[in-house]
């Protein structure tokens, strides 16, 4: 069961764009969606979707709710925040641990630049005001899986804060519509990661795993700028493609290198905000919208039932209190404007420099695929979801004559509906873009019709090493060329099909479709139908 | 409860001992090894390595008594004995230590040898010899009032010539042995086991005057390098922000030697200076006209004893007579300094012992009832009454609620005790002069009449202020007290300038010809160590 729950739960298979206004959650009135480029400090709080309670009552059934997300994700690096350790997911059980990791005591913390490097990527791609002095603190609790006791963060002085987070839903069903929304980004920072803790019921043992404890984490909190668990799964959804896009962190949902919590809370609007509560440690964006829209649901009943909400992870350790890091100075960032001259380049971070090597960004691409190949928004955004289909489009329109619609509607319907229905990865395919590029260029210069390319790449799928050319000459799928055939085609199934004729002539005009089709059959589907039509018209009035 | 405390040595030889090969003090390491200047003796080949390192463990074995030591390598001492032997013979060594017998306070770890910080919390672990350790007693240790494991260190000044002959004068019949002197806090055990010629250098640490108080107790030099100059790495910490390594030694130069080749960057310790720092000689100072000497004027308290205060003016007036500008100073915020510190070395101290859970190393309690109940029992049974009342203290002063009120304010009050001294610097101080201790050395049986939190208010009163400001200072013993008792004299000076300061004290040192120990009653046969005085310092004169 956990196999195929895996599977499913992974990331970067469930959201070729988001709805809103489904389910539980619908928008009243005219989306006012902000445009395309998110400023900072613009926010969507005022435009949030109203909950509706179970039974509603006269006047009184509007709810609003407020999300706001903290989300881990861990840093792709070679060794940990703090220590040489290196980072590999699924090692053996405490193989990757430093002294440091396991906190003997006379070890020291000593910062891996790469680490800091991600966290500045990241924050410039958020549009954040990166700090040129930061610090460490050390926060503490009791924990077996947290060695020293502590854990080192930037409680006081992170390392980016005040930044953006631009989104796109689409609103309404038929026509729907792309709507860009805003998530303030509050602050971004450097912390560790801590180990895992096995439980062992049956022989009441609890075992701990180091090899995560130390590994570069960053810790982004999200403004409760979402109001229903769809918005919150589209933000983390482009959370995702911007950290991968950065390589600064795979952001595997599954494999646990995004971690998303989520503060939630309801209230009716014009009033102040409710309680919050936390849906912790959500592992699949799927998951995420479920459990914050379920948890809005349950808040809108209690209240309605004249209940009240009660914040259950309020806890002790909340007292427990920071303290700055003694071992580490405070970490400073420069850039071309303020590096100190004879400055070690190995030394110094230069933000300036970070920024220049910064890729394109995941809502750039999107703009830039529908201006070049004139493709609807939410095209765009389904060949960035799939990991490695946006490459794939590329390559093929690369290689074909064909339309970059006709590309994109092939790569996005009958490729991807190929990869789903046996639960592949792009990486997997069978089908290479250049036999998909050859296959659009057979269709585009009508040496196929569309069904017999549907053929063909079936075809193709079964990987026996053939080529499209190959595989039409074989199954003799080529379009009928010679005009004279065809003539003489429709005549013949003129001929052969009186009545239809007679019903065509007493004014039914969809019979001309029937006579099509039988033509079509008699060419044994190499006939383009537009052709037929021109044809049998032609006939039919002669 | 008993109360004693201790100091843990091991010797080691050459400086190689003191890093595990991953992970701890590489840099020490290297350091230690590569010293430029070499013992002239050990060099021209009238006393080799091996006889070094025997005359050194036969003379542990005699002062056993003194319980200086915890862990003496024997073996691995003399096989690098013979290891620097060759290299000698061949013509290359290692540096101005190689061959020369080194002792290292137990709270630094150490490679192959078992670090123990004389608390039970480390004590008979199944990961022994392998990794780093922690002393839990070391903040009791700190202070001198501790019931370490191991017992109290004795101070060999209590079997002293100088000291009996004037205790025979004032007590007639007294049993000597009960009457053994302290030597102070928390590094005494390698100032005892400096002053005992059971090695020529020590490593201490010295997070409030742990290095320097038993220096001056024991008659030897004892240096707080700058906060920053010297790496940590491997140094079990107390208090981050203030702990260094000290350095013990029976003279100034040896001192700067040992200084010279630990000092500089350490990339495992993001607290040391960046600079590159060279091994150095001190220049002999024969004229001091142009130094300005402060004595800052808060130090003259009343509990000092009228003998100290006395050496003190003395000590300033040897300074004006040779022809140095001195004048009085002031540090207004002295006296907070004591409460300061009480609140940012709890909160630390709470911090730092959190890590002994019991679950990776160390102490665990036979409890399996739940990871809490492990964690309680682990701690209760491995932390002492005083380490217990740090961490619920510390523990205290960081809760959200009083982290404004205690830790903030203290941080507030560390930076103007630190501006104190930056504002005298400025005015054209180049060295303050100060006591180290209130008085000489006590008898234990006196000393442990009052409580902890007394005692180590008192022992730090002169010190402490200086790790706050993460400044350089050197205990440099003066003279002998009319009970025959060494009594030392503190110089601090600017942050990084530890050699103008040792520079000083150097001449200091050479004015007042302090007295050397005379233990031959006590060790007879091993008096011949001791007839080559050249052979008592590493550095030649």
């Amino acid at each position: 069961m956990a196999a195929p729950m895996l599977r499913w739960c992974c990331p970067g298979r469930r959201f070729a764009f988001a709805w809103v206004g489904c389910g539980s959650c619908h928008r009243r009135g005219p989306p006012t969606g902000s445009t395309s480029n998110g400023k900072r400090g613009q926010s969507s709080v005022a435009q949030q979707p109203h909950f509706t309670a179970q039974k509603p009552r006269e006047g009184e059934h509007e709810w609003a709710a407020v999300v706001g997300l903290e989300i881990h994700a861990q840093i792709a690096s070679n060794s940990k925040l703090f220590s040489g350790s290196q980072v590999h997911f699924a090692a053996p059980p405490n193989s990757l641990v430093s002294f440091f990791d396991a906190s003997l005591p006379g070890t020291l913390p000593v910062l891996n630049r790469r680490c800091v490097e991600a966290a500045v990527m990241t924050g410039l791609a958020l549009d954040c005001h990166i700090n040129r002095k930061s610090l460490f603190d050390r926060k503490h609790y009791f924990y077996a899986d947290l060695p020293a006791g502590y854990q080192i963060t930037q409680q006081r002085l992170p390392i980016a804060v005040n930044g953006s987070l631009a989104y796109s839903v689409c609103v309404g069903r038929k026509p729907s519509r792309m709507v860009t929304r805003t998530v303030r980004v509050k602050q971004i920072q450097l912390e560790q990661d801590s180990g895992k803790s096995l439980h062992d019921d049956l022989r009441s043992q609890t075992l701990i795993d180091l090899n995560r404890a130390g590994i570069g984490l960053l810790e982004l909190v999200l403004e409760p700028d979402m109001s229903c668990g769809e918005e919150a799964a589209t933000a983390v959804r482009e959370l995702q493609l911007i950290l991968q896009a950065l390589g600064t962190s795979q952001a595997n949902m599954a494999e646990g290198q995004l971690r998303v919590d989520a503060n939630i809370s309801v209230h009716r609007p014009g009033e102040p905000l409710g309680v919050r509560t936390e849906v912790k440690n959500l592992n699949s964006a799927r998951f995420l919208a479920k459990a914050i829209d379920y948890e809005i649901q349950r808040q809108i009943n209690e209240l309605e039932n004249g209940g009240e909400i009660l914040n259950e992870t309020r806890s002790f350790d909340n007292r427990l209190g920071f303290m700055p890091e003694p071992n580490l100075p405070p970490l400073l960032l420069y850039d071309s404007g303020s590096l100190p001259s004879g400055a070690d380049p190995q030394q110094v971070i230069n933000v300036d420099q970070l920024r220049e090597r910064l890729p394109e960004l995941p809502r750039v691409t999107r703009e830039r695929l529908v201006r070049q190949y004139g493709m609807l928004p939410e095209h765009s955004c389904a060949l960035l979801n799939e990991v490695g289909l946006l490459e794939f489009f590329q390559n093929v329109i690369k290689e074909t004559r064909a339309e970059p619609k006709k590309v994109t509607s092939w790569v996005l319907n009958t490729f991807l509906g190929f990869l789903k229905q046996r639960n592949l990865a792009v990486s997997e395919s069978p089908v290479t873009p250049s036999a998909l590029a050859e296959l659009l260029d057979l269709l585009d210069r009508k040496a196929i019709s569309s069904s017999a390319a549907k053929q063909v790449f079936e075809e193709l799928w079964r990987n026996d090493g053939k080529t499209p050319a190959q595989i039409v000459a074989e199954k003799k799928l080529e379009l009928l060329q010679d005009p004279e055939a065809l003539e003489q085609l429709c005549r013949s199934t003129l001929e052969a099909h009186p009545h239809v004729v007679m019903d065509l002539k007493r004014g039914n005009a969809r019979a001309i479709n029937k006579l099509i089709g039988l033509v079509r059959k008699a060419t044994l589907g190499r006939a383009d139908p537009t052709a037929i039509k021109e044809v049998l018209e032609r006939q039919l009035s002669s | 409860m008993v109360k004693q405390w201790k100091q843990c040595q091991t010797l080691f030889f050459g400086g190689s001992k003191i890093t595990a090969d991953a992970d701890c003090s590489h840099e020490i390491k290297r350091r230690l090894l590569l010293g430029r200047k070499v013992s002239v003796a050990l060099k021209q080949g009238r006393v080799t390595p091996t006889e070094l390192c025997q005359r050194c463990l036969s003379l542990i074995k005699k002062t056993k008594f003194l319980n200086a030591y915890i862990t003496v390598s024997e073996e691995v001492a003399l096989k690098q004995a013979e290891e620097s032997e060759k290299r000698y013979k061949k013509g290359h060594s290692l540096g101005d230590l190689d061959g020369i017998p080194v002792a290292v306070k137990d709270n630094f770890s150490t490679s192959g040898i078992e670090t123990t910080c004389a608390s039970n919390m480390l004590k008979g672990d199944h990961i022994k010899r392998v990794l780093l350790r922690y002393l839990a007693s070391l903040l009791r240790l700190r202070s001198g009032s501790t019931d370490g494991i191991f017992g109290p260190v004795k101070n060999p000044w209590s079997y002293s010539k100088q000291y009996r002959e004037k205790r025979k004068q004032n007590f007639h019949s007294e049993n000597e042995d009960s009457n053994w002197l302290i030597t102070g806090g928390s590094s005494g055990g390698s100032a005892a086991a400096v002053s005992a010629f059971t090695c020529f250098a020590a490593l201490g640490s010295d997070t409030g005057g742990s290095t320097r108080n038993p220096a001056a107790h024991c008659g030897v030099v004892g240096l707080k390098p700058s906060y920053g100059l010297v790496s940590r790495h491997g140094l079990i910490p107390l208090v981050n922000s203030m702990d260094v390594p000290g350095i013990l030694t029976r003279c100034v130069d040896d001192a700067a030697t040992v200084l010279g080749i630990l000092a500089g960057h350490d990339p495992k310790d993001s607290t040391t200076i960046q600079d590159p720092v060279k091994p150095f000689t001190l220049p002999s100072l024969t004229d001091v006209s142009k130094l300005c000497i402060g004595i800052p004027k808060e130090y003259l308290t009343p509990e000092l004893s009228s003998e100290v205060q006395s050496l003190w003016s003395k000590a300033a007036n040897l300074f004006e007579s040779e022809g140095a500008k001195v004048i009085e100073v002031s540090l207004p915020h002295t006296s907070y300094s004591i409460v300061c510190y009480h609140v940012l070395c709890t909160s630390e101290v709470a911090s730092n012992m959190a890590r002994f859970d019991g679950l990776e190393y160390g102490h665990r309690c036979d409890s399996d009832v739940s990871t809490e109940a492990m964690y309680a029992a682990t701690r209760r049974e491995g932390f002492n009454d005083v380490v217990r009342g740090r961490i619920l203290s510390g523990n205290f002063f960081l809760l959200k609620e009083n982290y404004e009120n205690y830790f903030v304010k203290a941080q507030k009050v560390r930076r103007l005790i630190a501006n104190d001294f930056v504002n005298v610097f400025n005015s054209g101080v180049d060295v303050l002069l100060t006591p180290t201790t209130l008085s000489e050395a006590v008898p234990y049986a006196e000393f442990i009449k009052e409580d902890n939190r007394t005692r180590s208010a008192q022992d730090d009163i002169f010190t402490q202020a200086v790790n706050m400001a993460g400044l350089p200072a050197v205990s440099v013993p003066m003279a002998l007290s009319s009970q025959g008792l060494p009594v030392g004299l503190q110089f601090i000076g600017r942050a990084f300038c530890d050699q103008q300061l040792l520079t000083v004290a150097k001449w200091f040192e050479k004015q007042v010809q302090f007295p050397v120990i005379q233990l031959q009653e006590l060790m007879d046969d091993c008096s011949s160590v001791f007839e080559n005085e050249k052979l008592a310092s590493v550095s030649v004169k």
